[in-house]
């Protein structure tokens, strides 16, 4: 019942809607060590699998020898190629179009590859099994360098479509080539290029880093022979694709697939693709009858499943003495390692790298890239960024900066200058895109005050005449980042996966009591979405978001949707509650309408219920709807309060931001300190503001890790020099800086409740920040561009080169 | 990540370690806190068939002051370290170093003798003990025997210490009162080993230095004792021509491996700035 005791400001808070700091209700069961991970699943009888991995990065193997392993106490069976051929499944399809290995077939193609795969009654049985697996290896030459990997007399890597010179998106060049992809006006950038007053080049490299989620990939495969059915839990960030994936491979009925995925540790994009431990776990319990675990360790997973980035962009903006960007031009070499299993949309080998042209208004713009395979784990995925939108962005922040460097300009005003204006949206970008709403100029102003720029400009101009006179070993630098994302995939115009529109769904029941649970296509690993979706229905139809279950990851229960990675969640799902709960409150308005004994058109909505216009003590609450819904529907009228809908969004999302970083760097060791940064994302409506601070703060320490340490390196052989967090960077919270959030409100346009999404917004722009920072410390003696990742051997030597230390 | 089949045994007595290591040789590893072996064994890097865990004896437990030295037993955790008065009061340079050591979790199981015994060249204190001129106790079953520091390390995980032989207590002269001390060390983050450290102990008289000893972590297969650097040192006021000679000594021979921790080159330039911070740091805290 409604309570008139309480103010309207008090029902609105009851409800804890768009806007409330709503504490995480997955944090009671997360913080009390209370979650239900894959890993926490233990079913009677199960069976444990482990990979015999690959030592080399390119080996013909010469044979494959069980019969030890198959003697170790425990071990039932090693499963090789050969095993997996008799059902189809030694090659299985990646999302980009191409096929992978599940289990090498006569070579391996990256250190770390999966072998065979073994299969025993524990987990330590399993390991002394694939220890005593006897692989005969005959080595091939190596191809790690992407730069040489279009030589003529370059190793041929994929022997098994060598002579095929039609890929998946278009013609091949060259063995290891894989696709080109191009968009723009080549003509007309080359001709702006042509007459540029000035013009900048630089190699932008993006580094292979690794998602690195705490909880590694996993699953537990249980086929039931008697029905026929495969149920599947595991750490999938987006179930029914892998439900479809699976049917469509394992050539099983969909409905005899059951994917459940349970709490996840963390994905970051990791957790998109189809891996080989999933196949075989899934056809070790096909052939035993029994449930298989499998879960990968950290070095498997830093080693072998999907890495992110590897992009090498060459960089050309044409502008004029003034100041004003006349053209962008952009060619990428893209490592994709041994297969191409990049996680894009079907018809996008680049992801949205053609967002490249980021807040700046080009008139002309041109974009290549080449993909190419090299002896390095397959992958390329959107670790916490729309398809590669961080390699965009990384890489015209960069740009700008060297261009107003060598323009002599302050970067913040050239990026100034030369922003999409407020009156321009929506905003039609030189390569293709519909910008749809922004206000960068107010963003960056308000960045700049915040921070006191001048003076930071100031500071810095001083210090550096210090330095020249020897005072101090310490050089400052501020990085300004004025990024723009695109999120929210997407339209099922230019959008699908393996065919399936990218749409996202919602179901929403509510019961007489007026409570309900909502049921969404999308997986939160981490992102809270069981506090925020409630939110939304809160705001939209007067229920309190605790009254309000939030249920994702069993593809029995929840409708058909394609997950949550690329900051979908709540452009696109968030678009499916609120439109579901409109088609709920629909219905609702009929049922009042009968019950107050007026025409539908008189009541209006009043914060949780509907009030007759002019009448307002004639009130119905929601929750008073609901019992009604259930018990005295208008004559014709279905009983009952439910909706569903899948949402087919009519355009992205374009986030924004404008972040800075200050930081100082002691050219004697190269050890940096970030002294200040501060994050203004504008995301479109806030649905809630804690969990967006959070957000934020995680996708900057993945930034922050990013530019200042992480990388996969490879020796010259092919081996993985970082396979373990003692090499592969991942700070703790000694490392990490202190974070300073603001926000700007633009609501997207097209989205029901205005919101844009937020997750990633942090990690697209936070990279640039802190490259842009350590390279501007080092500009003013004489250096452009410096490779990222910005660690401390890689500072001193920077300022080597440049002759300041020793 | 993990380990293969072993035995494990507890004993609780000094001589029925030694005993067992004796007996099973080569095959069997004593483990003190596990934050050495137990990773390797989980790689399989080391598979030893017999475990022999030091927890159970009492005797290698403690610290305590004996005439003018420190004994500290060699299964004294790096956190009883940090709690002791007696190391804070009489050792204040091993108080610093332990607390640069991993994480406070590790640092609950990790052992000092764990981190000295088995000769790991990224461990910290090596290089404290030499710097402190320590003397190892190793117990086997005929003999036991004294062994000073400065003869204990070998090569990387190549050490003195005999099969079948324990440590079972470390002795450390008491620097004078008044003494300076720094630990300057370099990381990529905490719980990374060195990119490159300094220990510096050091005397000072009317503004010089009177007596300095200088380790050096993770520069080469073993930790070193920079006896150069520290005799370029004595006598002078630490100005910056001297800093940079010892730096330069310091350097010569340092002979780091290239890692993800940077370059030859970078970790011998800053092994030579860690030197320098050091010295100045230690004479700072002087009196």
């Amino acid at each position: 019942m409604n309570d008139i005791t309480l103010t309207r400001e008090e029902r609105e808070a009851k409800l804890e809607g768009l806007g409330c700091r709503r504490k995480r209700v997955e944090d009671i069961r997360f913080t009390q060590g209370k979650g239900n991970y894959v890993d926490d699943l233990k079913l009677p009888g199960m069976l444990h699998g482990d990979f015999v991995r690959s030592p080399y990065a390119h080996a013909r193997i010469k044979s494959i020898n069980k019969d030890a392993a198959l003697k170790v106490p425990g071990v039932l069976a090693v499963l090789t190629a050969e095993d997996l051929k008799g059902v189809n499944l030694a090659w299985m399809p990646t999302l980009a179009g191409d096929v992978q290995m599940v289990l090498a077939d006569g070579k391996v193609l990256f250190q770390g590859q999966e072998v065979a795969f073994v299969v025993a009654t524990d987990r330590y049985a399993a390991d002394d099994g694939v220890v005593a697996v006897d692989v005969e290896y005959e080595a091939l030459p190596v191809l790690i360098d992407p730069f040489k990997a279009l030589e003529p007399d370059a190793p041929v890597l994929r022997e098994d479509i060598k002579d095929k010179m039609d890929g998946a998106h278009g013609p091949r060049r060259h063995p290891n080539h894989i696709f080109e992809w191009t968009v723009g006006d080549k003509e007309l950038t080359d001709a702006a290029f042509s007459k540029a007053e000035v013009a900048i080049k630089e190699l932008i490299s993006y580094q292979r880093v690794h998602p690195s989620p705490l909880e590694t990939c996993q699953c537990v495969c249980s086929f039931d022979k008697i029905k026929g059915e495969l149920t599947i839990w595991g750490t999938f960030q987006a179930p029914h694709v892998i439900r479809t994936v699976v049917a469509l491979i394992a050539k099983l009925p969909e409905q005899k697939i059951h994917v459940i995925s349970p709490d996840i540790g963390g994905g970051f994009g990791n957790k998109v693709g189809a891996y080989p431990g999933y196949i075989c776990a899934a056809v070790a319990s096909i052939v035993t009858g029994k449930p298989v675990k499998w879960v990968e360790d950290r070095i498997e997973n830093l080693t072998a499943t999907s890495f992110a980035r590897d992009y090498h962009m060459t960089a050309e903006i044409a502008a004029t003495k003034e100041g004003k960007v006349t053209a962008l031009r952009v060619h990428v070499l893209a490592d994709h390692g041994a297969f191409d299993a990049c996680a894009d949309p079907s018809k996008w080998p680049a992801g949205f790298f053609n967002i490249v042209t980021g807040s700046y208004d080009f008139p002309t713009a041109y974009v290549s890239v080449d993909g190419i395979y090299t002896n390095k784990a397959p992958g390329g995925v959107a670790y916490r960024c729309s398809f590669r939108v961080t390699e965009a962005a990384y890489c015209i922040e960069r740009a700008m900066d060297i261009l107003a460097q060598k323009l002599g300009m302050d970067p913040a005003e050239l990026r100034m200058k030369n922003f999409i204006k407020p009156e321009q949206f929506p905003y039609h970008s030189a390569l293709g895109w519909e910008y749809d709403s922004g206000d960068y100029q107010t963003a960056l102003n308000k960045a700049l005050e915040t921070v006191k720029y001048e003076d930071l400009r100031k500071e810095q101009a001083a210090k550096r005449e210090a330095f020249r006179r020897g005072e101090t070993r310490e050089i400052m630098g501020v990085g300004v980042c004025f990024f723009t994302e695109i999120v929210g995939a997407g339209p099922s115009k230019n959008c699908d996966i393996l065919g399936i529109a990218m749409f996202d769904s919602c179901e929403i029941r509510l019961h007489p009591t007026g409570a309900g649970i909502a049921r969404m296509g999308t997986k939160s690993q981490g992102q809270g979405h069981e506090t925020t979706y409630a939110q939304i229905i809160a705001s939209e139809i007067g229920i309190p978001a605790e009254d309000i279950t939030v249920e994702e990851g069993n593809t029995d229960t929840a409708p058909y949707g394609l997950g949550t990675y690329g900051s979908r969640s709540t452009p696109v799902a968030g678009a499916a509650i609120a439109t579901a709960a409109r088609k709920i409150k629909a219905k609702a308005q009929m049922i009042a309408a009968y019950r107050l004994e007026v025409h539908e058109d008189d009541l209006e909505w009043d914060v949780d219920g509907f009030r007759v216009k002019g009448l307002p003590e004639k009130f119905m609450s929601m929750k008073d709807i609901c019992w009604a819904a259930y018990n005295s529907v208008p004559p014709g009228m279905e009983p009952g309060l439910e909706a569903v809908s899948y949402y087919d969004p009519p355009n992205m999302t374009y986030p924004f931001g404008a972040y800075v970083c200050v930081m100082d760097i002691d050219v004697d060791t190269g050890v940096y300190k970030v002294r200040r940064f501060y994050a203004l994302d504008d995301c479109g409506t806030r649905i809630n503001p804690m969990i967006i601070e959070g957000q934020v703060h995680g996708g900057l320490t993945e930034a922050f890790a990013i530019a200042m340490g992480q990388e996969i390196r490879y020796d010259e052989t092919g081996n993985v020099l970082t396979g373990s967090f003692m090499d592969f960077f991942l700070p703790t919270a000694m490392e990490t800086p202190h974070w300073e959030t603001d926000y700007t409100v633009t609501p997207s346009p097209h989205h029901p409740i205005g919101a844009k999404g937020v997750g990633e917004s942090p990690n697209v722009g936070g990279v640039p920040a802190f490259s842009n920072a350590v390279n501007d410390a080092f500009s003013f003696l004489g250096s452009t561009h410096i490779q990222m990742p910005h660690d401390f051997w890689r500072n001193w030597q920077a300022a080597k080169r440049l002759g300041v230390t020793g | 990540m993990i380990p293969g089949p072993f035995e494990y045994h507890r004993p609780t007595t000094i001589a029925d370690a030694v005993k067992l290591l004796c007996d099973f040789g080569d095959d069997a590893r004593p483990l003190a806190g596990g934050h050495s072996l137990i990773p390797m064994m989980k790689l399989r890097l080391a598979t030893p068939s017999h475990l022999i865990d030091l927890q159970a004896l009492e005797a290698l437990k403690g610290i305590r002051r004996e005439a003018e030295s420190i004994v500290i037993g060699p299964m004294t955790t790096q956190h009883e370290l940090l709690s002791s008065q007696i190391i804070s009061k009489s050792l204040p340079i091993l108080h610093e170093a332990a607390l640069v050591i991993a994480d406070p979790q590790v640092r609950y199981r990790g052992t000092i003798g764990g981190n000295i015994a088995n000769g790991d060249p990224g461990n910290d204190m090596p290089a404290l003990m030499m710097t402190l001129d320590a003397t190892y106790r190793l117990v086997g079953t005929d003999e036991t025997r004294e062994v000073s520091v400065r003869d204990y390390y070998q090569g990387a995980y190549f050490t003195a210490l005999e099969p079948g032989e324990i440590m079972t207590a470390i002795t450390i002269p008491v620097p004078p009162v008044g003494h300076g001390y720094a630990y300057e060390k370099l990381k990529r983050k905490i719980g990374d080993y060195a990119t490159a450290a300094a220990a510096v102990i050091l005397t000072m008289s009317d503004g010089k230095v009177a007596t300095c000893s200088i380790g050096l972590t993770n520069l080469s297969e073993t930790a070193l004792l920079a006896e150069d650097a520290a005799q370029l040192v004595i006598g002078t006021a630490l100005d910056d021509a001297t800093l940079k000679k010892a730096s330069a000594a310091a350097e010569a021979i340092m002979s780091p491996a290239a890692d993800g921790r940077g370059p030859v080159e970078y970790r011998k330039h800053v092994g030579g700035v860690m030197v320098a911070r050091a010295l100045k740091r230690a004479a700072s805290v002087a009196v």
